[in-house]
C-alpha cells in the first residue's frame, strides 16, 4: 500500500497515441494502455470503504518520516494522483499522492509530527457518509496507540488545570512536589526539533521557566549554532571519512568540546558506513593516463559536458562489457545481476553526502547526461531530489581530484557491488615499453568491490577496459542520431492558463516538432518529431523559465523506402 | 632509470631530455609551466589624457538649473463663508485621520469648516496606531533582514551581528508621530480650518457645544455636523491593564521595554504586526485566539500561508479556541498570569506565566459623553448606528437630519483610510451630490514581512455571496516566486489571488500575500472602485520588471467567458 502511494507515471496511453495516429507513419508505443486499464478496475472492486494512507518508505534506509504539511485538509474530496502531505524522509522532502479517489477524513498524524514507516498518517473515506466512521477509528486509533509516534513526538507539557498556587517567589523552582512546567515557545520548538523530552528539561529562566538555552544546553548544543551552519561547500566529506567509530563508550571526555547531533541525513550515512562493515571488501588500483582525456574534456567543455559526466560515461561503457562489477549481493548466496547501469555519484552537500544516480548511464549520450547530471546537483541541493534518484545506484563514483587527493579509499555502500574512487590527474614521468621516459598525465582510481561477487581478475579486466575508454575517449562522445524519430513525454509546471499557451506558442514555433500534446491538470507535455531530447528540454526550460523533467524518451527508426514497421531502438524511462 | 630521471631534473635544458620528439614533444612545456609569464603593460598614463579635455565641458551642462516657475498661492482666505444663520457649514467632532480628510475637502468644496480636538491632532491612527507601528516594523524589518544570514549571504553580502539600541527605535516611532502630527495641523491651518480645542458633544439639531473639563464651554451652530470620534483599545472584562506588563497597542508603541515573553492576545492584524516587531527584536511571543484558527477575517488560503511564512518558523507559538478570562499583572515577584478557558465547554484549560501581555483584541467606539441622547440617538455596542450614506439614524430607525458619523465610531470598517473616505463621501453630499462610497473597494493591509493585503470580498465570503445569487466565482493565483524583481530581492515567498465571476469579469476580491502586498493591492482596489473589468484591465501595461507584474499575470491568467466589455458598473452600495 505504500508505495502505492506514489504516482505512478503511466503515460497519456490513450489521447496521446490517437493524436499520433493522424501522422502519416505508422508508429507503435509501447506505452501499453491495457495495464493502465487494467489496474483501473481493480480500484472499482475494492470494497473497502475507508483505506488508511500509510507513511511511505521514501528511501531504502528511511525508518520514519515527518510530516512536513498536510497540503490537503479533512473534509477535501481527492482524486487520485493528487499530492496530499509532504513528508520529509532522511534524504529529502516528498509530495505524497493519493492512488485513490476519496475524501480525506481524518488526519492521523498532525504537521510537524513523525511516524514510523507503514503506520497510518490519515484516513481516506469513499463517501461523505463514511467520513464519521472514519473519524471514530482515528480517534480509537489515536487514543489505543500512541506507541507509534511516541518515538519521536515529545508529548506536549501536562495541562495543569489552574494555578492552585502562585510559583515562589524566588526564581528557582522547589523540586519537591509535582512541578509545573513552564517553557517558552522557542524553547518547546527547540525541543521537538532536537527530540528532547522538555519534561526532564530543568529550566534556569525567570520564574523556573525552560528557555530556549536550557533545550540547547539538554541536546547537548552550543547556544550559539548558527556559526555550525557556516561551514559547508569547503570540505566535502568523502565517504570513507564519513565513517563514525565512537561508538565505544570509554573515550575520555575533553573538556570545552562541541557535541553537535547528526542530522537525519548524517545519521544515515552513519547507519549506512556501519552496515558496510559486514561485506568483505578488498581494493583494486590502477594508473590512467589522462593526457587525451583532458584534451576531449577542454573541447566539451563549451558545451556543458563535466568532468563527473565523462568519468560515469565512462564507468558505465566499461560496465556493460562486466556486468559482475555491475550485479550485487543481497543475500550472500547469489548474484543479482542489475538490468540497468546506474551511476551513482557521492556529492558533499552541507555537511552531508548524497549520491545522485544516474540512471542507465550507458544508453544516454554525453550531453544528455550532462545535462541529466546539472538537474541532479540542483535536485539535491534544494533537497527535492525523489527516493529513486538517490538509492537505484548500482555502482559509485567518488572523485576528490579536484581537492588535488592522487588515491583514496571509498567505502563500498550496501547493496552495491563496487565503488570507484577517482584521485587528481597530475603531471608524472612514464616509462613506456621501450624504456623512453615522458611526462604524462596520470591520475590513480581505486575500486572497493565485494569479493562475495567480484573477484580480483574481475575487477583487473573492468579497470583495463575502463583506462582503455578514457585513455582513447573520442568513444565516449559517439553522439546518437537524431535523424531519427523521437517521442518524449515532460513534466512542468503548468499552473496556469497563460502559461500553457505559452507553452503552446512556444512548440509550434520549434519546427522539429511535429506533433505535441499539453495536459495541464497532469502538467505533461508529450512531443513528437526529429530532435535531440536534451536540447528541446533545454530550449524549453529557457523559454518558460520552469523546470523541464524530462519523463521518458522513446526513438524509433524509420524506413521510408521499406515502408517496414517503425523499431524502437531506444526507450528511457526517468 | 632512475638515474635518467635524476639527469631530467637537474639538467637546466629540456632538451636533455631523451625524447624521440613525436608523441613526448609534450613533455617540455610541462617543466616550463610554471615559468611567470611576464606582467601586463598598463597604459594608465596615456588614457587619462585623454579623458582630460571633456572636464569642464561636462560641467556646464550638468549643473544647469531649474527655476521653480509655481506660485504658491495664498490659501488663509480660502475657508468659505458660512450659510446664513450658521456659525460654521461644517463642524467635525473629532480631528483624527477621517476628520482631517474631511475637514480638507471641505474647504476645497468651499464649506466653512471647523474641527473640534479634545486631545492632539492626528486621532488614533498618527499618534498611537498606524503611523508609529510602522516606524517599528521599519525597523522590525531591517533586522530580520539583517538577522537573516543565510538571505545576506546569498546576496553575497556580509553583516556582522545586528543589534539595536530599545530607546532609538522607540524614539524613531515617536519623532514619526510627531511629525506626521505636526504636518497634519499645518495643512489644516494653511487652509484656514479653524481648529478648536475641547471636547464636543451635540446639543441638539445642528448644535454643538466644546470645552474642557470644568472650562469654559462654547456653543456654536453648523448646518451639518460629522462625528468622528474614533475608538480606543478595546480591553475586554477580567483583564488589568497597568501599562507595563499589561498593555494595549497605545503603550507598546511607545516600546517602553522588550519583554523576553511576551502573550499577545488576538491575532487580527494588530497583533500579528506587533508579533513581527517583538519577535524581530528578540521576544518570544505566544498568541491566544478565542477563535479554531489564527488570524481570522484573513482569506483562509492567504491565512495558511502566512502561518507557514510568519508564525511556523518564528519563535511563536500559539492557543486557538481558547479565552484569556483574566489577565493579572506582574507584581510582588509575580510573573504576569493569564488564566485561559475554552472558548466552546468554558472549562478552564491553561494559566500562562510570561513578562508580559499585549491586548489586541480589538478596538471599541469612543462615542460616550457626544450627547446622543440630546438628538435621540441611541448607541449600539457603543457604535453610532448610520446608513450607507453615514447619516445618523435615531431610536426610531428614522435619520437625523445633518448629523453625520464616519470612522471607527460608526464601525463600518475600522480603517483610517476607510474613514478619509466616509468623510469625503459625506462631504460631497453635503455639498449637493449624492455619493455612496463601495466598502468593498477599501482595500486593507497588514504591513508584516512579508505584507499581506486584500480589497473586497474573500473566498467564503465570495462562494456564499454566489450561491445566494446564483452565479459563478473563479480563482486565479500566481506566485512570487515567477517574478523577476521579487527574485532579485530574494523575496519570491507569496501568492496573489483573484476571486471573479467568469461570466462578466467582475473582481470580487483580490488577496496578496508578499513582499510589498501593500502597495502592490491598488492596482485591484482603483479596479473594483471604478468598476473595470478583467478583460479590460489586462491590457494595461507594467513596467518591467517590477513587483506589480504579479498583479498583471494575475489578471492575465483570469479566464472571463465573454470577452466583451461591459460599461462601467455602478458602485454597489454596503
Amino acid at each position: 500500500m505504500s508505495s502505492s502511494l506514489l504516482q505512478s507515471r503511466a503515460p497519456p496511453a490513450l489521447s496521446f497515441s490517437s493524436s499520433i495516429a493522424a501522422a502519416n507513419t505508422q508508429w507503435r508505443f509501447t506505452s501499453a494502455p491495457a495495464v493502465t486499464f487494467t489496474r483501473r478496475t481493480k480500484n472499482y472492486t475494492v470494497h473497502a470503504k475507508i483505506r488508511e494512507i500509510f507513511m511511505p518508505a521514501l528511501s531504502s534506509t528511511m525508518t520514519e518520516g515527518k510530516i512536513v504539511s498536510w497540503i490537503k485538509s479533512e473534509g477535501d474530496v481527492l482524486s487520485k494522483g493528487e499530492s496530499v502531505v509532504v513528508v520529509e524522509s532522511d534524504k529529502a522532502d516528498m509530495d505524497v499522492e493519493t492512488f485513490y479517489d476519496g475524501i480525506l477524513a481524518a488526519i492521523v498524524v498532525p504537521e510537524g509530527e513523525s511516524a514510523p514507516v507503514g503506520a497510518p498518517i490519515g484516513l481516506l473515506a469513499e463517501t461523505e457518509a463514511e467520513i464519521e466512521e472514519a473519524k471514530a477509528k482515528a480517534a480509537g486509533a489515536g487514543s489505543s496507540a500512541p506507541a507509534a509516534p511516541a518515538a519521536s513526538a515529545p508529548s506536549p507539557p501536562p495541562p495543569a488545570p489552574v494555578a492552585a498556587t502562585p510559583t515562589p517567589v524566588a526564581a528557582p523552582v522547589a523540586a519537591d512536589g509535582p512541578r509545573k512546567i513552564v517553557s517558552t515557545p522557542f524553547a518547546k520548538k527547540l525541543a521537538k526539533q532536537h527530540k528532547v523530552d522538555i519534561n526532564k528539561v530543568v529550566g534556569t529562566g525567570p520564574f523556573g521557566r525552560i528557555t530556549p538555552a536550557d533545550v540547547e544546553a539538554a541536546a547537548g548544543i552550543k547556544p550559539a549554532k548558527s556559526s555550525a551552519v557556516t561551514a559547508t561547500a569547503t570540505a566535502p566529506p568523502p565517504p570513507s571519512a564519513a565513517a563514525p567509530a565512537k561508538s565505544s563508550p570509554t573515550f575520555a571526555e575533553i573538556p570545552g568540546a562541541t557535541i553537535v547531533p547528526f542530522t537525519t541525513m548524517q545519521a544515515a550515512v552513519s547507519k549506512n558506513m556501519i552496515e558496510s562493515l559486514s561485506v568483505p571488501t578488498f581494493r583494486v588500483g590502477y594508473p590512467i593516463l589522462t593526457d587525451a582525456l583532458d584534451a576531449l574534456y577542454e573541447k566539451v567543455k563549451p558545451k556543458g559536458v563535466t568532468m563527473t559526466a565523462l568519468l560515469a560515461k565512462a564507468a558505465a561503457m566499461a560496465l556493460v562489457q562486466h556486468p559482475v562489477v555491475n550485479a550485487s549481493c543481497k543475500d550472500g548466496k547469489s548474484f543479482t545481476y542489475n538490468s540497468s547501469i546506474n551511476i551513482a555519484v557521492a556529492v558533499a552537500i552541507n555537511g552531508g553526502l548524497i549520491t545522485p544516480v544516474l540512471q542507465d548511464a550507458d544508453k544516454l549520450d554525453l550531453y544528455l547526461l550532462s545535462q541529466k547530471w546539472k538537474e541532479l546537483v540542483e535536485k539535491a541541493r534544494s533537497k527535492q531530489l525523489q527516493p529513486h534518484e538517490y538509492n537505484s545506484g548500482t555502482f559509485t563514483l567518488s572523485n576528490l581530484g579536484m581537492f588535488g587527493v592522487d588515491r583514496f579509499d571509498a567505502i563500498l555502500p550496501p547493496g552495491q557491488g563496487a565503488i570507484m574512487a577517482v584521485g587528481a590527474s597530475k603531471p608524472t614521468a612514464v616509462a613506456d615499453k621501450d624504456g623512453y621516459f615522458s611526462v604524462k598525465s596520470q591520475m590513480l582510481v581505486n575500486v572497493t568491490a565485494d569479493h562475495r561477487i567480484v573477484y580480483g581478475a574481475d575487477l583487473a579486466a573492468f579497470l583495463k577496459t575502463f583506462a582503455k575508454i578514457l585513455q582513447e575517449p573520442d568513444i565516449l562522445t559517439i553522439k546518437l542520431n537524431y535523424a531519427i524519430v523521437c517521442c518524449m513525454v515532460m513534466r512542468i509546471n503548468l499552473d496556469c492558463n497563460s502559461c500553457c499557451r505559452k507553452m503552446r506558442r512556444n512548440i509550434l514555433n520549434m519546427k522539429e516538432i511535429e506533433k505535441h500534446l499539453i495536459e495541464k491538470q497532469q502538467n505533461r507535455v508529450s512531443i513528437c518529431g526529429r530532435f535531440k531530447p536534451s536540447d528541446v528540454a533545454i530550449k524549453l526550460r529557457k523559454k518558460m523559465n520552469r523546470r523541464v523533467e524530462i519523463l521518458e524518451i522513446e526513438e524509433m527508426t524509420t524506413h521510408y523506402e521499406a515502408q517496414q514497421e517503425p523499431q524502437i531502438i531506444n526507450h528511457y524511462k526517468y | 632509470m632512475q638515474s635518467s630521471i635524476s639527469l631530467s631534473l637537474s639538467s637546466a635544458s629540456p632538451i636533455s631530455v631523451r625524447s624521440d620528439g613525436g608523441a613526448n614533444s609534450a613533455a617540455p612545456d610541462l617543466f616550463f609551466s610554471n615559468s611567470s609569464t611576464p606582467n601586463q603593460l598598463r597604459f594608465c598614463g596615456l588614457r587619462r589624457e585623454a579623458f582630460s579635455g571633456c572636464k569642464s565641458s561636462n560641467n556646464a551642462v550638468l549643473f544647469k538649473q531649474l527655476r521653480p516657475k509655481t506660485k504658491i498661492s495664498a490659501s488663509l482666505s480660502s475657508n468659505g463663508n458660512s450659510a446664513k444663520g450658521f456659525d460654521y457649514d461644517l463642524v467635525i467632532i473629532g480631528a483624527g485621520v477621517g476628520g482631517h480628510g474631511a475637514a480638507l475637502h471641505a474647504v476645497e468644496k468651499g464649506l466653512k469648516t471647523a474641527i473640534i480636538e479634545g486631545d492632539v491632532v492626528g486621532g488614533t491612527c498618527v499618534n498611537r496606531g498606524c503611523v508609529p507601528s510602522k516606524a517599528l516594523l521599519a525597523v522590525s524589518g531591517r533586522m530580520r533582514e539583517l538577522q537573516n544570514e543565510h538571505h545576506m549571504k546569498s546576496f553575497g553580502l556580509q553583516v556582522e551581528a545586528a543589534g539595536y539600541d530599545r530607546q532609538g527605535v522607540a524614539d524613531h516611532a515617536q519623532n514619526l508621530a510627531t511629525k506626521i502630527r505636526n504636518n497634519l495641523t499645518n495643512s489644516m491651518k494653511s487652509l484656514g480650518v479653524d481648529i478648536l480645542t475641547g471636547f464636543g458633544s451635540v446639543v441638539g439639531p445642528q448644535k454643538v457645544k466644546y470645552g474642557t473639563v470644568g472650562g469654559s464651554e462654547t456653543v456654536i451652530t453648523a448646518k451639518n455636523i460629522i462625528i468622528a470620534t474614533g475608538s480606543v483599545p478595546f480591553v475586554p472584562k477580567g483583564v488589568e491593564v497597568d501599562g507595563k506588563t499589561v498593555i494595549t497597542s497605545d503603550h507598546a508603541l511607545k516600546l517602553e521595554t522588550v519583554p523576553e515573553w511576551i502573550v499577545i492576545v488576538g491575532s487580527g492584524y494588530i497583533g500579528l504586526e506587533f508579533s513581527d516587531v517583538y519577535t524581530a527584536l528578540g521576544s518570544e511571543v505566544t498568541f491566544v485566539e478565542a477563535l479554531d484558527q489564527l488570524m481570522p477575517g484573513f482569506d483562509p488560503e492567504i491565512g495558511k500561508l502566512a502561518q507557514r511564512v510568519l508564525i511556523n518558523p518564528r519563535k511563536i507559538d500559539y492557543h486557538t479556541g481558547v479565552f484569556a478570562t483574566k489577565i493579572t499583572p506582574a507584581k510582588d515577584g509575580k510573573p504576569v498570569q493569564i488564566e485561559l478557558i475554552d472558548a466552546k465547554t468554558k472549562e478552564p484549560k491553561e494559566t500562562l506565566e510570561v513578562d508580559a501581555a499585549l491586548i489586541a483584541t480589538g478596538r471599541a467606539p469612543f462615542t460616550n459623553g457626544l450627547g446622543l441622547e440630546n438628538v435621540n440617538v441611541e448607541t449600539q455596542r457603543g457604535f453610532i448606528p448610520v446608513d450607507e450614506r453615514m447619516r445618523v439614524i435615531d431610536s426610531k430607525g428614522e435619520l437625523v437630519p445633518h448629523l453625520y458619523c464616519i470612522g471607527d465610531a460608526n464601525g463600518k470598517m475600522m480603517l483610517a483610510h476607510a474613514a478619509s473616505a466616509q468623510g469625503i463621501s459625506v462631504v460631497e453630499q453635503v455639498s449637493g451630490k449624492d455619493h455612496v462610497l463601495n466598502h468593498l473597494s477599501i482595500p486593507a493591509a497588514c504591513f508584516t514581512h512579508p505584507e499581506i493585503s486584500m480589497v473586497g470580498l474573500t473566498e467564503p465570503q465570495a462562494r456564499e455571496k454566489a450561491e445566494k445569487e446564483g452565479f459563478e466565482i473563479s480563482i486565479a493565483k500566481t506566485s512570487f516566486k515567477a517574478n523577476t524583481k521579487a527574485l532579485a530581492e530574494n523575496e519570491g515567498e507569496g501568492i496573489a489571488k483573484l476571486i471573479y465571476r467568469p461570466d462578466n469579469g467582475e473582481i470580487l476580491g483580490v488577496h496578496i500575500f508578499g513582499m510589498h502586498a501593500a502597495d502592490l493591492i491598488h492596482e485591484a482596489s482603483n479596479a473594483i472602485a471604478l468598476g473595470t473589468r478583467i478583460q479590460d484591465i489586462k491590457y494595461a501595461v507594467h513596467a518591467h520588471p517590477t513587483l506589480s507584474e504579479v498583479i498583471d499575470e494575475l489578471f492575465k491568467s483570469a479566464k472571463v467567458k465573454s470577452d466583451v466589455s461591459s460599461a462601467v458598473a455602478e458602485p454597489v452600495p454596503v
